[in-house]
C-alpha cells in the first residue's frame, strides 16, 4: 500500500472508489475478481461435458438446482493444464453480457485473499504488441508490493467464441 | 362431465381475468391526465377493455360487452389521436370502469347491478361519442349526478381532507384522490401535520397529514364528493363553497355550510372490496390449487415422517445389526414416498393444456354460428403438460389467435366451395414438445394472408413508407404491429388490430416466440414456441461411455440389438441400418456431438453387438447407438440457455438422483440435422 493510502482514515477507505477483490492463483500469478460478483466458492466435482463446446468449457454442473457451465481458466488463458489438486476450486461468479446475466463457474488453482483496491491506482494493461490476449484483463494493481491482475469476467464467456467453436 | 359444470368453471376464469382487466384500466386511467397522455398507457387501457369485451361477448354477458364497446370506441379514438384525453373523458371512463366492475360483480354473484348508475354513465358515453369535438363543450345537460347529494356549481370548492391515520392500511392512497381533484380544475393545496404528530414517535405506515385544498373551476359538488366516496367513512372531509375573496385565506376551518359527506351506503360497503383489489400486487404469482392436491401432499408428508421414524430405529441399534431386511424395506418405502411426493409437488404446477383447449369448443361453435361459417375444431396433444403460469398467460393470446383464424382466416362456405375447398373449414389446435420447446400451433385451412392488402394498409397507416420493398416474412410480421388491422369493418369479434400485438407481447414476456406461415388461399399457421423451463418429461436414461443421456420416452420407437455386420456404409453420408423394410440412418452420439471417443467403446461390447435405440420425429426414424439402457424416470427439464447457450442436439439438462447433470437429447433436432446432411450428400440413401 502506498504511504498516501496509509494516511486515510477507515471512513475514507469506504470511499466509492475502492472495491473489494477476491484473488486467486493461476499458474503462479495472482488474479482478482470483484467480490460482489462472486456467488460462492466450491470444491472441484465431476462435470457433465457439453457437446460442441469450446475446449475451455469443461461442462456443466448442478449448482443448487441450476445448470451452470464450468470453464477452465487455465485453458481459457491458453496456459498449460495441470492435474486438479486438493486446492483446486471453482469460483462461481455472475457475468453480464449484452444480452443477459449468467452464472458460471471458473476453475482456478487456489483461492488467495480478499483485498481492497483503490480503483484510481489501477493501471491499464501494458501493450504487449498483439501476442497476448488482454481482453479479459481490466488492469493491474499493486497490493503489498504484489501485482494483482484484475479480471474483466464479463468477457470470459463470449457468445462469439462459443458459437464459432460450435460451428 | 356436464356442460353446466364446464361453463361454471369457464365463467370463473372469465371473471378472474376481467377483474384483472378492470384493475389495469383503472390504474391506467388514473395515470392519465390531460397534460400527460402517454400513448402506451392508452394502448394498455384499450387492450384491457378489448379483451374484456371479447370475453363478455363470448360468454353471453351482453350487457357488459355492449357497455364496454362504447368505452372501447372512445379509447380507440383517443389512441388514434382523434380525441383528446380531457378531464371529462377520463372521468367518464373512470365512471364506466366502476360500472363494469359493478356489472361483473353482479353477474358473478347473480345479483342486480346498479342499473340507474350504469344508464347515466352510458348516457355520458353516448354523449361523448355523438360529440366528435368535445373540447370546450361541456356535457352539462346529460351529466347526471352519480351520487345522491348534489349542489349548484360554484366558482370552486374549499375542501378539508383529514384521513384517519390508518388510511394506508386500507389500501387507499390520498395522493390518488388529490390527483383526481387536480384533474377537475385549478387546485392549490396546503398540507399540515396533525396536532398529535410527534416526530419521534411517528409510525412510517400511518398518515399524519391533512390537506386544505382550494379547487377553482366550474365543478359540481357531486363530482367532488365522488372523489372521496371510498374514504368518506374513514376521514374527516369538509367541502365548502369557495367565496370570491376566499382564495387567500389560509385557515379553512370556517364552519359555514360545512357538510359531512355522506356517500350512499351501498358504496360504503363496496369500499373495503375496492381497497383489497388495489392493495393486491398486479401479478401476485399465486396459483389456485385444489384442496385434494394439497391433502394428498400432506398425506404423503405424513407418511414420510412415519418412514423417517421407522428408519431412525436402525440408527439407534446400528451395532446390533442383523436387521438388514428391515432396513431395506424401510428404504424401499422411503423411495416410493419420495417419488410420490415429488410427483404430486410437480402436479401442483403442471397442467395439461387440454383444459385450456377445451374452452375453445364453445368459442368456435358460437363464433362460427354468428359468422355463418362452418368450422371443425381439431385438437391434438391435449396431454402436453405446461407450467400453470405459462398456461394461464397463454390463454388470452390463444383466444385472440382462434378468433382471428375464425374471423379472418376461414372463409364463408360459399367462398370455400368456389375456391374448390371443402365447405367446412378446419381449425387445428395442437401442442407438442420440440427441440427443447413446447410448441402450440394454431392452423387453419382458410384464405391465408393477403400480403398485398397488408402492405397497402401498412402504407396507409404510415407503418411502412410507400415504395419500400419488404420480404414476405417482413410483411407477415406487420400484423404484429400495434393498431394494425386489415378488416374493413370493425366488429365486436375482431378487426381493431389489437389481437396480434397483445399476443406477441404476451409470448415474448414468457420468453417464447411466435412465427407465422401463410399461403394465400391455403391457410395460415401460427406457431408459438415456449421454453420448457419447468416442464417435465418421461425420460429413458441411457449410458454412452461414462455419460448418461436422456431420451424422451415418447420419441423412442424400439430398441434393437445389432451386430456389426448389419450396419452398412453409404458413401459420403455415414451408416445405415436395415430395420425390417426401411433403411434408417444410424449415428453414434459422440460423433454427432463432436466428442472424443476414447472412453466410449470397448472392444468386447462391439463383438457382442450393440444396442441401437430407434427414435422417430416428424415421421422420420433414425438409430442411435447406446452402451446401456438404464431406468426410466420422470425428469425435470432445466434450461441450458439460462447460464450457458442453446446447444444443438440437446433439449436441456436435468439433475439425476446422485446430483450429477445429465443431458437431454433433442431427438427432433438430431433427426432434422441428419436429414439436412443427407439432402446435401446423398439424397437417395434409402435406396442403398
Amino acid at each position: 500500500m502506498s504511504t498516501e493510502n496509509l494516511q486515510l482514515s477507515p471512513a475514507d477507505m469506504l470511499h466509492a472508489d475502492t472495491n473489494q477483490y477476491l484473488t486467486f492463483m493461476l499458474n503462479g500469478e495472482e488474479y482478482g475478481v470483484e467480490i460482489l460478483r462472486v456467488q460462492g466458492i466450491q470444491g472441484w466435482d465431476t462435470v457433465t461435458p457439453i457437446p460442441s463446446s469450446p475446449s475451455y468449457v469443461l461442462g456443466v454442473m448442478n449448482l443448487r438446482g441450476a445448470i451452470v457451465p464450468i470453464i477452465d481458466l487455465r485453458k481459457r488463458f491458453a496456459m498449460q493444464s495441470i492435474e486438479f489438486g486438493p486446492t483446486t476450486v471453482i469460483i462461481v461468479v455472475r457475468v453480464e453480457n449484452a444480452d443477459k446475466a449468467r452464472t458460471i463457474g471458473m476453475v482456478v488453482d487456489a483461492v488467495s485473499e480478499v483485498y481492497r483496491v483503490d480503483e484510481q491506482t489501477v493501471q491499464a494493461m501494458p501493450d504487449f504488441g498483439g501476442n497476448v490476449r488482454a481482453d479479459f484483463i481490466k488492469g493491474l494493481s499493486t497490493v503489498d508490493d504484489k501485482m494483482l491482475i484484475l479480471l474483466d469476467i464479463d468477457k470470459l464467456l463470449t457468445i462469439k467464441d462459443v458459437t464459432v467453436a460450435a460451428a | 362431465m356436464s356442460l353446466d359444470l364446464d361453463m361454471a368453471e369457464i365463467h370463473a376464469i372469465f371473471f378472474e381475468e376481467s377483474a384483472e382487466g378492470v384493475d389495469v384500466m383503472e390504474s391506467g386511467l388514473l395515470n392519465l391526465t390531460p397534460e400527460n397522455t402517454d400513448i402506451e398507457t392508452i394502448n394498455n387501457i384499450f387492450r384491457a377493455a378489448h379483451s374484456m369485451k371479447g370475453g363478455a361477448a363470448t360468454f353471453g354477458f351482453l350487457n357488459i360487452s355492449s357497455f364496454t364497446h362504447g368505452v372501447e370506441t372512445i379509447l380507440d379514438e383517443m389512441r388514434s389521436g382523434q380525441r383528446d384525453a380531457t378531464e371529462e373523458v377520463i372521468e367518464v371512463l373512470l365512471a364506466s370502469v366502476d360500472c363494469i366492475r359493478d356489472m361483473l360483480a353482479a353477474s358473478q354473484n347473480q345479483t342486480e347491478a346498479d342499473q340507474g348508475n350504469i344508464d347515466s354513465v352510458q348516457q355520458k358515453i353516448d354523449a361523448l361519442l355523438n360529440n366528435k369535438a368535445p373540447a370546450g363543450i361541456k356535457s352539462q345537460p346529460v351529466k347526471k349526478p352519480v351520487s345522491a347529494s348534489s349542489a349548484v356549481p360554484s366558482r370552486g370548492w374549499k375542501i378539508h381532507y383529514a384521513p384517519e391515520s390508518n388510511i394506508f392500511k386500507t389500501g387507499n392512497e390520498p395522493k390518488r384522490l388529490l390527483r383526481e381533484l387536480a384533474a377537475m380544475g385549478d387546485m392549490s393545496i396546503v398540507s399540515s401535520l396533525g396536532d398529535d404528530a410527534d416526530f419521534d414517535s411517528m409510525d412510517p405506515e400511518s398518515c399524519y397529514t391533512s390537506w386544505d385544498i382550494e379547487l377553482r373551476g366550474d365543478i359540481e359538488k357531486a363530482a367532488v364528493v365522488d372523489v372521496f366516496e371510498w374514504v368518506s367513512n374513514q376521514s374527516e372531509i369538509r367541502i365548502e363553497a369557495l367565496q370570491k375573496e376566499d382564495a387567500d385565506v389560509p385557515e379553512n376551518k370556517l364552519a359555514e355550510s360545512t357538510e359531512q359527506t355522506d356517500a350512499p351506503s351501498a358504496q360504503v360497503v363496496a369500499a373495503p372490496k375496492q381497497a383489497a383489489t388495489q392493495s393486491a400486487p398486479k401479478d401476485s404469482g399465486s396459483i389456485r390449487v385444489s384442496i385434494d392436491k394439497i391433502d394428498m401432499l400432506l398425506n404423503l408428508v405424513g407418511e414420510l415422517v412415519i418412514t423417517q421414524s421407522m428408519l431412525a430405529r436402525f440408527g439407534d441399534k446400528e451395532n446390533a445389526g442383523g436387521d438388514a431386511q428391515g432396513l431395506r424395506d424401510g428404504l424401499l418405502v422411503l423411495e416410493r414416498h419420495t417419488r410420490e411426493l415429488q410427483e404430486s409437488a410437480m402436479q401442483i404446477r403442471m397442467l395439461p393444456i387440454g383444459a385450456s383447449f377445451s374452452r375453445f369448443k364453445r368459442l368456435v361453435r358460437d363464433m362460427s354460428t354468428k359468422l355463418g361459417k362452418k368450422v371443425e375444431l381439431k385438437l391434438s396433444g391435449e396431454n402436453t403438460e405446461l407450467d400453470k403460469t405459462v398456461l394461464e398467460k397463454m390463454s388470452d393470446p390463444l383466444v385472440h389467435l382462434v378468433r382471428n383464424s375464425l374471423d379472418h382466416g376461414i372463409e364463408m362456405p360459399a367462398d370455400r366451395i368456389a375456391a374448390g375447398k371443402p365447405e367446412t373449414g378446419v381449425l387445428h389446435l395442437s401442442a407438442y414438445h420440440e427441440g427443447g420447446n413446447i410448441v402450440i400451433k394454431v392452423s387453419d385451412d382458410g384464405a391465408g394472408l393477403n400480403r398485398s392488402k397488408i402492405l397497402q394498409k401498412a402504407i396507409e397507416r404510415g407503418i411502412v413508407a410507400a415504395g419500400e420493398v419488404l420480404s414476405d416474412d417482413q410483411i407477415n410480421n406487420l400484423i404484429f404491429q400495434p393498431g394494425f388491422s386489415t378488416a374493413d369493418q370493425v366488429s365486436d369479434l375482431s378487426g381493431r388490430g389489437v389481437g396480434m400485438d397483445v399476443v406477441r407481447r404476451n409470448i415474448l414476456d414468457l420468453g417464447g416466440r411466435i412465427d407465422l406461415q401463410s399461403t394465400l388461399g391455403q391457410g395460415s399457421t401460427l406457431k408459438i414456441r415456449l421454453p420448457l423451463t419447468l416442464a417435465i418429461l418421461d425420460g429413458q436414461l441411457v449410458r454412452v461411455g461414462d455419460q448418461v443421456y436422456i431420451f424422451s420416452l415418447l420419441s423412442i420407437v424400439e430398441t434393437v440389438l445389432v451386430s456389426k455386420g448389419q450396419i452398412s456404409k453409404v458413401v459420403g453420408t455415414g451408416n445405415v441400418y436395415r430395420l425390417r423394410d426401411d433403411y434408417i440412418p444410424v449415428i453414434r452420439l459422440h460423433e454427432a456431438f463432436n466428442m472424443s471417443s476414447e472412453t466410449l467403446f470397448s472392444d468386447s461390447e462391439e463383438k457382442k453387438g450393440e444396442l441401437l435405440v430407434v427414435v422417430e420425429s416428424d415421421g422420420k426414424k433414425m438409430g442411435l447407438f447406446v452402451d446401456e439402457l438404464m431406468e426410466q424416470q420422470q425428469v425435470v427439464i432445466k434450461s441450458l440457455e439460462e447460464n450457458y447457450l442453446p446447444v444443438k442436439g440437446l433439449a436441456g439438462a436435468t439433475i439425476l438422483g446422485d446430483g450429477n447433470v445429465a443431458l437431454i437429447i433433442d431427438v427432433p433436432g438430431l433427426v432434422h440435422s441428419i436429414d439436412m446432411r443427407q439432402l446435401e450428400n446423398a439424397p437417395q440413401s434409402s435406396a442403398a
